[in-house]
């Protein structure tokens, strides 16, 4: 049994064979081995609940792969609620001749990823499709966590006067997925940042609970990210360009292929926005776990030009920082 | 530090300003004509540091901008073909022609566009489709030009039958002398650019001064090079001596690249050529000469420069010349955006227009 065969995605015995073998031995728990329709399970307060899919070309690449992703995806959207990950449901599409073994090495890396995250994976659903119909391998997951402080961190909370602080380096998922879907290498390596960050927000919350703002800069980026809450919350926001870490090696890759680290995707990297009074004390929190060791202060809301991001450039200078325009790098995640 | 940092440096950039501040006491329009100077003085922040006497226009630098209505009409036909594939950089994709289409629509109606990076590339293409023509666009000023009379020449020596090449190629001199013989631009000095002038050299700019007496200096593209290029305008102008100034010399040579000029002259004859927004240029095009003819995609059959009419609205035309701020034109950040664009200036990521959309804080 080297490939994947329709017949595993049929409901019959092979689908239950299929499932036991792999899928129970990566992911098991007690609530997934009941095997009933659906997952039963308790939770108290107000929760947050997010999904994503995951359609990452390479399936494979430096740092991580579909299936670590998929759970870090979607585990950091609920954590960036103010929320503690707690269960996730994964749905796979996978394309009829997937080698079992690429298949067995994404299970058992969303097993270890699960695992880290404390999330358990309660609910799941496999569907193989003939070959052509998708590529190789498609992932959902959904994910549900208990929300830890009151009011929740929302991106309509950014108010005038509070500090942006990012957690590290930007734009090093991005470029290593671009990079190795184009071959290409460098001298220093360039490796996703693909990470569960559920603990590390608990941390920071237990430690400063009045955080306005939590927010990962997936797609489109830092710059995108920044103009989403600069039009939810209706402020403008300033950073300062010198203030913006990116790896030298993201940087010199960047200006290779011609692109911007700060429209770049980041998968274990967020964004908080607070009061000025608690920076420092968000700071030495994050800098304290190696999630968020290269944490710093990157800019503040202003009430100037609101709904829009401006950049202050080592000149001095100061230029808008827009969305991303034209045409969505395709599939980076 | 790196040698590149050192332009940018932030302190000695600050020095430069600090001294145009206190120098630019006239009045000074100054246009830059390349791209890549124009994306550069609104990325670094320096547009918005500049003192209230200097005016920054942007001019018909970028070749995508440039491309007339006819010739983009001209690709449109041809691409139609069935037994064509176009071979052309990104970024003509989406440059509208009559009607809205682009390459890109016309690749949703079944045309096979093949994005290459260099026109070197568009050769395997033809090898590997031997039952079809391969056209490549020649987009762009001397600093396209060499690499691409070269492909033409390897195409020779490999002996393809099915590669040709749609030249569109245009000479930035010409059109600087017709931007000054329009009494309506109002330009007081250029700023040159970096890689047209790395090809071309500085002599045949030599007639900005000589004839028009407007100061002009060829430059590199960091802050510091700019900075240091229109303290450079600045005192020309307060001595009464207007001259072409090669303040590049660690890219440029006064004399240029002979070599790669000689390939050029070699494959390349100057013409008459249309500019979108100038119209008909003296002199300020490129076509494929008689010896070279196998390889002109002008020259296939049926291949003609229909009339155009401009695009309905779009003042990119003046735009170009400078007469208009691309955000004064009617249907800027409305009808006409990066992702919507009306006018080839909103196209091309250098094209003024689009630099202003995504740089530009205060609109």
């Amino acid at each position: 049994m080297d490939k994947v065969l329709l017949d595993y995605g049929s409901g019959g015995r092979a689908s239950h064979r299929f499932v036991a073998d792999l899928f129970f031995k990566h992911l098991g728990n007690d609530i997934l081995a009941r095997m009933d329709d659906a997952a039963v399970l308790s939770l108290t307060g107000p929760v947050a609940m997010s999904t994503d899919s995951f359609v990452v070309d390479p399936i494979f690449f430096p740092g991580g792969d579909i299936g670590s992703l998929a759970v870090h995806g979607t585990v950091n959207d609920v954590a960036m609620m103010g929320a503690r990950p707690l269960y996730l449901t994964c749905g796979f599409i996978l394309e009829e001749g997937l080698p079992m073994d690429d298949l067995a090495r994404i299970v058992a890396s969303m097993g270890e990823a699960a695992r880290a995250a404390r999330v358990r994976i309660v609910a799941g659903d496999t569907k193989v499709v003939p070959r052509g119909a998708a590529d190789k391998i498609f992932i959902n997951t959904t994910g549900i966590g208990e929300i830890m402080v009151d009011p929740a961190p929302s991106g309509h909370r950014a108010a005038v006067g509070d500090v942006v602080l990012v957690s590290g380096n930007m734009g090093d998922h991005g470029l290593a997925i671009l990079s190795t879907r184009a071959g290409l290498s460098f001298d220093a390596p360039v490796v996703s940042d693909s990470a569960s960050l559920g603990g590390l927000v608990g941390k920071l919350l237990a430690a400063v609970p009045g955080v306005h703002v939590l927010r990962d800069p997936t797609r489109g980026g830092l710059a995108t990210t920044l103009n989403e809450i600069a039009g939810q919350s209706n402020v403008g926001i300033e950073i300062n360009e010198a203030d913006i870490p990116v790896d030298p090696a993201v940087a010199g890759g960047c200006s290779i292929l011609g692109l911007d680290p700060l429209y770049l995707a980041n998968e274990g990297k967020f964004l908080c926005i607070l009061p000025e009074p608690q920076a420092q004390a968000a700071l030495a929190v994050l800098r304290a776990d190696p999630l968020g060791s290269g944490a710093v202060a990157i800019g503040r809301v202003t009430a100037e030009h609101a709904g829009k991001v401006a950049m202050v450039t080592p000149l001095g200078g100061k230029r808008l920082l827009g969305m991303l325009e034209g045409e969505q790098l395709p599939r980076i995640c | 530090m790196n040698s590149f940092d050192a332009f940018k440096d932030p302190k000695l950039c600050r020095a430069l300003l600090d001294r145009l501040l206190a120098e630019a006491d006239q009045p000074l329009r100054f246009m830059e004509v390349c791209g890549t100077h124009t994306v550069s003085i609104f990325q670094s922040g320096l547009r918005s540091l500049l003192p209230a006497t200097i005016t920054h226009v942007t001019g018909p630098g970028c070749p995508v901008c440039v491309t007339h209505e006819s010739e983009v009409a001209c690709f449109l036909e041809l691409a139609k073909r069935d037994d064509v594939i176009i071979a052309t950089f990104g970024d003509l994709m989406r440059v509208p022609g009559p009607k809205g289409k682009s390459l890109k629509t016309a690749q949703a109606d079944g045309a096979r566009v093949e994005i290459v990076y260099s026109p070197i590339d568009a050769l395997a293409v033809a090898a590997a489709n031997p039952g079809r023509t391969v056209v490549f666009l020649g987009v762009g000023f001397e600093t396209t030009a060499p690499a691409v009379a070269a492909t033409i020449r390897l195409a020779r020596e490999q002996n393809l039958k099915n590669f040709r090449v749609l030249c569109f190629h245009k000479l930035v001199p010409p059109a600087l002398e017709a931007l000054l013989a329009d009494p309506e631009t109002n330009i007081d000095a250029f700023i040159l650019p970096g890689h047209v002038s790395a090809i071309i050299g500085a002599a045949p700019y030599a007639f900005l001064a000589d004839r028009y007496h407007v100061p002009s200096v060829i430059t590199g593209f960091e802050p510091l090079d700019i900075l240091s290029a229109l303290l450079e305008i600045v005192a020309m102008r307060k001595s009464g001596q207007p001259a072409v100034v090669n303040a590049y010399t660690r890219v440029v040579a006064d004399s240029g690249n002979p070599v790669a000029r000689a390939v050029m002259d070699e494959v390349f004859v100057p013409v008459d050529a249309l500019w979108r927004g100038l119209g008909l240029l003296p002199g300020s095009g490129l076509v494929i000469r008689e010896a070279f003819a196998d390889f002109d995609a002008m020259r296939l059959p049926g291949v003609t420069l229909p009339d155009a009419p401009p695009l309905a609205g779009c003042r990119c035309g003046e735009v170009l010349k400078g007469k208009m701020a691309p955000n004064e034109c009617p249907l800027f950040d409305k009808a006409c955006t990066p992702a919507t664009p009306v006018g080839p200036c909103m196209v091309s990521t250098e094209g003024g227009c689009a630099a202003f959309y995504k740089y530009k804080l205060d609109l």
